[in-house]
């Protein structure tokens, strides 16, 4: 069980939460100049590393933030860096 | 090769099973192959055998970071079933069912196959409204399913005391699924194992693939492993969870992520269910192994992650699903968990592919892979071997990603 660091609320149970997946960068403001291929790299593949990882938690059962949070995907460790906008 | 049969095992009875040959070689590891496997799990030895078998490629290695069947050949719960929801996936799913059918007299291996159904026991309408489609569609592709009542379902699961008229979420009904079977994972790995290595395909175990690479055509040219440079014509990634750790090291970028995903066993009983039962809206499901223990599980850890463990919080949900609808079980003693790491597509369907770089090939985002496995390795081989899709995997090419073509499948057990 993670015991997740809520930018609001403190560290919380990780039931509280539900996990919104890997961080991704910002939508392209201009998607007409992108390739195609460009593009659906950018819609569907997400990070996938073996180490630390950004990802977005909501606190559904809290106070309903999302907040990104760095976690290595090997040995679950959160690395903080919790910050707001996902 | 040696056959198994009752009289080789009388015979070497008699010499007091001294003399038995060994399954599979280990010979030295070649500079070169025609196709290297990567990864001697199910998929990658299935496809090595149907390589040798269905089109005569014979050089062929299949390289394994560890043991032969250590990965999640042997971290599932064996259950092999065809009841999907799309067009695309249930003709897959009927064809690996009608491999696995035979597949104890091809690989002359006891698969300990045992052909006992499945019973998906329904709690709520949407859920039924979902399995009830999916029946028809079923229907149009061969595959089985009958719609059960509850009194058919408790009679058929003397155990399933819970979800009654006043339990949160009564039982509505289910479905039977006949065509479902069990059969022993680590059989699968070695029957196919032992059958390719007979056809002439090298098994190189302890030999962990550390990077791709590429020629200066840009196509494939072969591996870098802990034993050296291999070089090879074609190169298939057949690795479950690792797959993006392998193809990002050519900067091939692929619409997966790696998740953990865990079952658990439990204290051995006395014959008690005979069916696989799956319960959708609860999310568990569990059989009896022919040892009598429980096999369970349950969701998949949220977030990625390449562990091959079991969060404490995962199990607890699945237990405690469980005993809403089997009390009695509460007083049972889980003896094993495992964990295994699978990679999951952008739409949740598989991907049998071969992709921008010449030469090279991926079968990943197994949700469910060991049921897969002889259809798996069969297409697989296939595509390797003539370069083009064959018609069941058609659809589930990288293409479709391309094209935002996806194929949205939900029926892998666990998604809710």
């Amino acid at each position: 069980m993670l015991l997740i660091p809520c930018p609001h609320c403190g560290a919380r149970n990780e039931s509280e939460f539900h996990n919104g997946g890997p961080s991704r960068a910002r939508r392209p403001a201009d998607p007409d100049s992108m390739s195609d291929a460009q593009w659906v790299d950018y819609l569907t593949v997400p990070n996938n590393p073996m180490g630390p990882l950004d990802e977005k938690w909501w606190h559904v059962r809290g106070c309903g933030t999302w907040f990104v949070l760095r976690r290595d995907t090997v040995t679950h460790q959160l690395l903080g860096g919790a910050d707001h906008g996902a | 090769m040696q056959r198994y049969s009752i009289w080789s095992l009388a015979r070497n009875a008699l010499s007091h099973h001294q003399n038995w040959q060994r399954a599979w070689r280990s010979p030295p590891l070649k500079a070169h192959y025609d196709v290297i496997i990567i990864g001697a799990g199910g998929h990658g030895l299935a496809t090595a055998h149907y390589l040798a078998r269905n089109h005569g490629i014979t050089n062929v290695a299949v390289l394994e970071r560890g043991w032969l069947g250590g990965g999640n050949i042997a971290r599932n719960t064996v259950t092999i079933r065809s009841n999907y929801l799309r067009d695309e996936s249930i003709p897959f799913y009927v064809k690996t069912v009608a491999l696995f059918d035979d597949l104890t007299r091809e690989l002359n291996f006891n698969l300990m196959y045992s052909k006992r159904g499945m019973i998906d026991v329904v709690q709520t309408s949407p859920k039924m409204r979902d399995l009830r489609r999916r029946m028809f569609n079923m229907y149009n592709h061969g595959s089985t399913y009958e719609p059960l009542s509850v009194g058919e379902i408790r009679q058929r699961i003397p155990s399933l005391t819970g979800g009654g008229p006043d339990s949160r979420l009564p039982i509505l009904g289910g479905m039977l699924h006949p065509d479902a079977a069990v059969c022993r994972h680590d059989a699968v790995a070695w029957g196919f194992a032992r059958s390719a290595d007979d056809q002439g395909v090298e098994i190189h175990q302890n030999t962990g693939v550390k990077a791709l690479l590429r020629g200066p055509d840009g196509r494939i040219s072969g591996v870098e492993t802990t034993r050296g440079t291999v070089l090879a014509d074609k190169v298939a990634v057949v690795v479950s969870g690792h797959t993006t750790t392998l193809t990002e090291t050519v900067g091939l970028r692929l619409p997966l992520k790696t998740i953990n995903l865990t079952a658990f066993v439990s204290e051995p009983v006395k014959p008690l269910i005979d069916v696989v039962v799956n319960c959708p809206d609860i999310g568990v499901y569990l059989s009896q192994s022919d040892r009598g223990e429980l096999i369970i599980g349950g969701a998949n850890d949220v977030g990625q992650s390449f562990r091959r463990d079991i969060k404490q919080a995962v199990f607890e949900d699945a237990v405690a699903a469980m005993l809403e609808l089997f009390p009695a079980f509460k007083r049972l003693k889980l003896m094993r968990q495992w964990g295994g790491t699978l990679d999951i597509a952008h739409d949740a369907s598989p991907i049998v592919s071969g992709t921008d770089i010449g030469g090279l090939y991926v079968s990943a985002g197994w949700w469910g892979g060991f049921k897969a496995v002889p259809a798996g390795g069969f297409t697989l081989a296939h595509l390797i071997a003539h370069d083009t899709p064959h018609p069941l995997i058609a659809p589930f090419s990288l293409e479709r990603f391309r094209h935002l073509d996806f194929v949205l499948e939900a029926g892998t057990t666990t998604v809710r």
